[in-house]
């Protein structure tokens, strides 16, 4: 790019970000004028991924999931349908796979080669997930990358990871903490962290989440 | 290819470090470029398979300094160029100096939640699958210089076919528009020892999604 240009020097991050502002605000330039992008439209998509579209709406399938046994069948057998059917505002492809934690059997989600990530439930993937420490290390080292959330599993535990090599999208469905019966959707959705639906952590313990 | 972008396996990039309460965008820029490139592949100028094949093509270096939207950019901008949309000299000035070519489809607000949906790429089967589910498979020991899904560590590798997932659009035809040509796409279970050798955790399996080109029977 042109170092012509006059950088932004009140602002807060640097002139590193100011120079990747002024560089992406000259390809949107570019491009609307061309008639090639709506700015409006551009707009609308930042808004849906940073308000809609989030893990909240993953912590709600699993909550579900949780307490309604039905749901539960469904999710592991046709998690498009079963998500589908909490009428979220992006709609979810049709390839959505729900896979279950249980007390034997711990899931874990990455993908090696880029950052696929189930992105109508969970949102955008956070930057770790896209990072090299995780891509590489997730398939060789799980139980090590587990240790760097401060997930330690016992020994006998089955690990399973699932490399998202093509458009197949994975979640995971945590096992449910114990000391929560009786709790409502609502409640127990808020135990159910993002790490937990990609397999990198546990569902939060009671007294760990406001209630 | 056998690009930087293949790394599993590989060692040596240090702990994994996740950031409490991290933003969506961390900046507004990040937000306008995941939207510029949404906009765009919209228009249907490349398929995704195409937009992954531009970043696997980016100098190792620059993979792995530059940060995720960063390389997004870079990937946007050098797709255009390279397709004739816009020029260099446009993009250094800031400004259109000739008008745009017609698109196929272009992105209005009113579409955007249309658009977030994802995709179909599940395909009419031509032919029956050739793998059922319990089978052993070997993976080819391929090694294409151009778009594959095939991960290196999971090459030349037998496991076990554990779900038929239905006939998809194979990505490494689509990513070179040599077409659709769907395929059968299976979850290909291994165990981490015939992945990783003796010391492998034996606790440990790892299963790709594996395209019907990519096995062979055992």
């Amino acid at each position: 790019m042109s170092h012509d240009h006059d950088h932004d020097h009140d602002h807060p991050h640097g002139s590193e970000l100011s120079e990747m502002q002024l560089r992406v605000r000259a390809l949107e330039t570019v491009l609307t004028e061309k008639g090639y992008v709506d700015p409006a439209a551009l707009d609308l998509i930042v808004e849906a991924y940073e308000t809609r579209i989030g893990p909240h709406n993953g912590a709600r399938a699993v909550a579900k999931a949780w307490v309604d046994p039905a749901f539960r069948r469904t999710l592991l057998a046709d998690a498009t349908a079963a998500v589908g059917s909490l009428g979220f505002t992006s709609r979810v492809g049709d390839h959505l796979v729900a896979v279950e934690n249980t007390p034997k059997l711990h899931n874990m989600i990455v993908c090696t080669l880029c950052s696929c990530y189930p992105w109508e439930v969970l949102g955008l993937p956070p930057t770790w997930y896209k990072s090299a420490p995780y891509r590489s290390r997730a398939v060789i080292d799980p139980r090590g990358v587990l240790e760097d959330f401060g997930v330690s599993l016992p020994a006998e535990t089955e690990i399973r990871v699932w490399d998202s090599t093509a458009e197949t999208r994975f979640m995971v469905l945590p096992m449910r903490p114990p000391g929560t019966e009786g709790w409502s959707e609502e409640k127990l959705a808020t135990l159910v962290t993002r790490d937990s639906m990609i397999g990198t952590g546990l569902a939060k313990r009671p007294g760990a989440a406001a209630p | 290819m056998n690009g930087i972008h293949d790394l599993g396996g590989m060692q040596g990039f240090g702990p994994v470090e996740s950031e409490a309460n991290e933003p969506v965008f961390h900046d507004t820029w990040e937000g306008r470029v995941l939207a510029l490139n949404r906009a765009m592949g919209y228009a249907r100028l490349w398929n995704i398979d195409m937009s992954r094949a531009a970043i696997e093509k980016m100098p190792p270096d620059l993979y792995l300094t530059r940060s995720y939207y960063a390389k997004w950019l870079l990937r946007l901008e050098e797709l255009l160029i390279e397709r004739g949309l816009i020029d260099a000299d446009e993009l250094a000035a800031g400004h259109a100096r000739a008008p745009g070519k017609p698109l196929p489809r272009k992105l209005a607000a009113a579409e955007v939640a249309k658009a977030l949906t994802r995709g179909s790429f599940a395909r009419e089967p031509s032919a029956p699958a050739r793998f059922k589910v319990g089978e052993r498979v070997r993976t080819r020991n391929m090694h294409p210089a151009t778009h594959t899904r095939l991960p290196r560590y999971a090459r030349g590798r037998v496991g076990t076919i554990e779900c038929v997932r239905g006939c998809h659009v194979f990505p490494d035809t689509v990513a070179i528009g040599a077409g659709e040509n769907p395929q059968w796409l299976y979850t290909l279970r291994f165990a981490g020892r015939e992945l990783w050798g003796e010391s492998a955790d034996p606790s440990l399996t790892v299963s790709i999604e594996a395209f019907e080109p990519y096995l062979e029977a055992v």
